[in-house]
């Protein structure tokens, strides 16, 4: 190994902390809002879709459910979106 | 009032039963009547830590079906006179551990004067993880600076304010404690390690003290002596912080800054 190397290798390879941090900061975010939606999320939305689809035609992706918990409000909301075809 | 504490972590390896037994020990040396118990049941391992391993005889698991009573189960430690170890079982699973037999073996120890109940807790956030702290009072959550120690750590930290008995009862929640451990200053400035501030923006848990990386650890399981009686070592001078903070005293950060080098090893990267 030429000296040149020697030094090249000893050299601090910078950053992969902060990447750690960045990472980490994303992930835990992630998980601590999904770990607030019920779990009954996906069973509520489908049958949302049954009931309406028994007066409308609409698709089960025109069904957006949403739960949102955030800890400075003291109350939680289900919002319920529901985009009907046009002129059907 | 008796308090008890748990030590988690979610992940393994990160320094629990290290942790246990020197933060146990410390209170014991304050003359306060301290049980770390064991909950990691079949693979046992705060009774080689502490040195006690050869004077087991029952287990928490024979306490809580009746087979043995705590004063039979209850192994005194030599060195310090208020301190005991309860150790886990080694052949039981972990079903036998209940949350109705982990409640009167607890009730049992406050009634029989015990000050500081120290649960060692297993990996993971199965039965015997969710069962040490259950009951706890206080949490220490053991933490390495590395990714997926730290997110077990936020993991752990949410089951403490929804699955505890406190949580469930609506009481004052568990009071939540963070410890770094293995912690390695050159590294934290090579940038090559998350730091203490990098954890803290992340978990956002309050700091009882940074264990550094140090040698003596592993030289003090091999001894079975919990490292905070080895005042000499900067492990054990920074547990030994960690009690003191824990008990109301505030200590500044140490060992947590690169030592000054002489000459020699700063040029040669030593
Ligand atoms: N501060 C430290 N420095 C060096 N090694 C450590 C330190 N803390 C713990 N260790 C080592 O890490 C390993 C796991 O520690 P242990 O306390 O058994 O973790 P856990 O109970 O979380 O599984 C052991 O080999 C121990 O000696
Ligand atoms: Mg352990």
């Amino acid at each position: 190994m030429g000296l040149l190397q020697y030094f090249r290798k000893d050299k601090p390879k910078k950053g992969t902390a902060k990447l750690a941090k960045d990472r980490l900061q994303i992930i835990v975010a992630h998980e601590h809002s999904s770990f607030d939606v019920p779990s009954y999320m996906p069973e509520l939305q489908k049958e949302l879709v049954a009931v309406i689809r028994k007066y409308m035609d609409i698709s089960s992706h025109d069904v957006k459910c949403e739960f949102n918990d955030r800890a400075d409000d003291d109350m939680s909301v289900l919002e319920v979106n529901v985009t009907l075809p046009k002129n059907k | 009032m008796a308090k008890v504490i748990v030590v988690t972590s979610g992940k393994g390896g990160v320094g629990k039963t290290t942790s246990s037994a020197a933060i146990g020990t410390g209170l014991a040396k304050t003359g306060a009547k301290t049980v770390v118990i064991d909950f990691d049941i079949g693979l046992r391992n705060l009774d080689l830590i502490m040195g006690c391993e050869r004077r087991v005889v029952y287990d928490l698991i024979n306490v809580i079906n009746g087979e043995a009573n705590l004063q039979q189960a209850l192994v005194k430690d030599k060195r310090v006179d208020t301190l005991f170890i309860l150790p886990a079982s080694q052949t039981r699973n972990k079903d036998a551990l209940t949350q109705e037999g982990v409640a009167l073996v607890i009730e049992a120890l406050k009634a029989d004067g015990f000050e500081y109940i120290i649960c060692d807790s297993p990996a993971g956030i199965e039965q015997g993880a969710m069962m040490a702290l259950y009951f706890a009072d206080e949490a220490i959550v053991t933490t390495n600076p590395e990714v997926s120690s730290v997110r077990d750590s936020d993991r752990i930290t949410g089951m403490l304010s929804s699955k505890s008995y406190r949580s469930e009862k609506q009481m004052e929640p568990v009071k939540v404690h963070l410890l770094i451990t293995r912690y390695s200053p050159e590294r934290v400035e090579r940038e090559e390690m998350l730091s203490i501030e990098d954890i803290d923006d992340i978990l956002g848990i309050d700091l009882l003290g940074v264990i550094p990386e140090s040698q003596d650890v592993l030289s003090a399981s091999n001894l079975g002596e919990p490292v905070i009686l080895n005042q000499e070592s900067d492990a054990g001078k920074a547990y030994q912080d960690a009690v003191d903070r824990l008990l109301g005293t505030p200590r500044d950060l140490r060992f947590v800054t690169i030592e000054k080098k002489g000459f020699l090893s700063r040029i040669f990267g030593g």
